[in-house]
């Protein structure tokens, strides 16, 4: 029965040295998810010309894993085009941190819900044809924010 | 600025007393007996447990040393007093525990709901204490045990264990307190205090970990929850753990003899750190009693931080210390202590808890006062609320 978790190398380089830090003030998309409560907010900036991700930055309040994982989470989209950004799942964050501990997994889901956020933004102002899961996501995201409130 | 190691967590655990080290040394591999054994192997050991029971029985100001039973640790005591008193009582069904014990009280009681018992959980007022007319209110004709915790955990607010037991002695219901944090640091008289159970730990007073002891007063009907060779008056089996009872004898002494000084310094450092962090950080404030406070604790939120990113950062920076934020436990909920005091779940992910110990220098806290505002900044810095 093993007891303590501890984070990966990679995990405590991010959590201290966060790359990408900081706000996009002409963001072409912006995503914020979590809430206070939970103890984890995340938010992604975008900065998108031709369809591919120039520029992205992130502002996290959370834990080491809730930074790390946002930090990776903008190194890993830089130069995508949106359909791969799209694509990217938690499993990608996970496995560039070389692994999360168990109950630091929800972590990884909510960089990709704020990446996904930031990019239904930028669908959204643009009038691009959003995908249906994207929707179906967004839907969700705003319906539990309004459950939690939002403490900010 | 020069990096250096500062363990402020002595409410976690403390390291073991070089004198308490030395007192254990012979019971390795010397006096190594079993108490149990009718060999003079066996009486050294014997005299030796008795000893430590005397010490610690004088501690407490109990009436007779045969009222302390050694156990394992103070989650074992504080089960033994709730799980053994309710099965050796079944007539009355009522058990009523603070909102801010530790979870080896709050889960006893549990255990205890589940097997048809009625659990009453206190409030406490912001400051983390029991209001007296909240008890008197609370006991009734089923109502067997109250158990407050004495000195807290997380905030150090200690409760007037005094008023409580008189309280209860004069409702015919009886009193335990899980006195794990204050027992070497605050003055217990247990037939003063009209104590009727209580749990002390070793492993917080420099004694070594797998040792505590729970006092029963002479006359409560207990029964065990261990069953087995019917060692410590047949309240816990298992073979004496003789070093670690020679040692918590040991730790008793030394707190008691050094309390008063000991203390004194100890306050004088924590309300430095008190007041040095609120004069040099923005937006927080101390959780718990200002005066009726462990002399070793600070406890501190500190506005839209996370208290594990913060521990960490800390910690990388060489201090330890702990928090009440979700982040750091494995249930991902906040400490229930500080919910119960009235804190949102935000301000409780961004507390602190500094517990300052015999080792703790005023060096130490300087070094704390240094790097806490720069680490603050960094971590509002990432934040996305400014």
């Amino acid at each position: 029965m093993r007891q303590q978790f501890s984070y990966s190398k990679k995990v405590l380089k991010h959590f201290r040295n966060p790359h990408n830090l900081g706000k996009i003030k002409d963001a072409d998309g912006v995503g914020e998810v979590g809430n206070l409560s939970c103890g984890d907010v995340m938010k992604l900036y975008l900065k998108v010309k031709d369809d591919v991700i120039l520029d992205v930055k992130f502002q996290t309040y959370g834990c080491a894993a809730a930074i790390a994982t946002s930090s990776i989470t903008t190194d890993l989209v830089k130069g995508k085009t949106i359909d791969e950004a799209l694509a990217m799942t938690n499993k990608e964050v996970i496995e560039s941190l070389d692994g999360l501990p168990p109950i630091k997994i929800h972590c990884s889901l909510l960089s990709v819900d704020a990446l996904n956020e930031a990019i239904y933004d930028y669908l959204n102002k643009n009038n691009k044809k959003i995908p249906e899961f994207l929707e179906k996501k967004h839907q969700r995201s705003v319906t539990l924010e309004k459950m939690e409130g939002h403490g900010a | 600025m020069k990096k250096r190691e500062v363990y402020l967590d002595y409410a976690a655990t403390t390291p073991v007393d070089p004198r308490v080290v030395k007192a254990m040394e012979p019971y390795f591999n010397q006096k190594f007996g079993n108490t149990m054994s009718l060999h003079s192997s066996g009486y050294k050991v014997s005299e030796a447990v008795e000893k430590s029971r005397e010490i610690i029985a004088k501690a407490l100001k109990a009436e007779d040393s045969e009222e302390i039973v050694f156990t394992g640790s103070a989650t074992e005591s504080n089960n033994l007093a709730l799980k053994g008193l309710a099965e050796a009582n079944p007539e009355k069904k009522k058990i009523i525990i603070s909102a801010i014990e530790h979870d080896c009280v709050r889960n006893s009681a549990f255990w205890l709901r589940r097997q048809g018992y009625k659990v009453m959980i206190l409030p406490v007022d912001k400051k983390g204490k029991v209001k007296m007319e909240d008890l008197k209110k609370e006991i009734d004709k089923d109502t067997l045990l109250v158990s407050i915790i004495h000195g807290s955990n997380e905030v150090g607010t200690i409760q007037d264990i005094g008023r409580i037991g008189e309280v209860c002695r004069k409702a015919g219901v009886y009193f335990h307190t899980d006195a794990s944090q204050s027992f070497g640091k605050i003055k217990i008289d247990v037939k003063a205090m009209k104590i009727d159970l209580l749990t002390a730990s070793s492993h917080k007073i420099y004694g070594p970990k797998g040792v505590a002891i729970l006092y029963v007063r002479d006359g409560i009907k207990i029964n065990p929850i261990l069953h087995g060779g019917g060692h410590e008056g047949g309240l816990r089996s298992s073979t004496a753990n003789v070093g670690a009872i020679v040692g918590m004898g040991r730790a008793v002494e030394i707190c008691d003899r050094e309390r008063e000084k000991e203390n004194k310094r100890l306050a004088g450092l924590r309300d430095k750190l008190i007041s040095g962090i609120l004069n040099s950080v923005d937006n927080c404030w101390l959780n718990g009693e200002e005066k009726e406070r462990l002399p070793n604790n600070v406890n501190i939120s500190f506005e839209k931080v996370e208290g594990e990113s913060l521990l960490m950062e800390l910690s990388n920076r060489g201090i330890m210390c702990s928090t009440g934020s979700a982040c750091s436990s494995n249930s991902l909920e906040p400490s229930h202590v500080l919910l119960a005091m009235g804190l949102n779940a935000p301000e409780a992910h961004g507390s602190l808890r500094f517990s300052l110990g015999r080792w703790t220098k005023e060096a130490d806290i300087n070094y704390v006062l240094e790097v806490l505002p720069i680490v603050i900044k960094k971590i509002r810095r990432i934040s996305p609320f400014k």
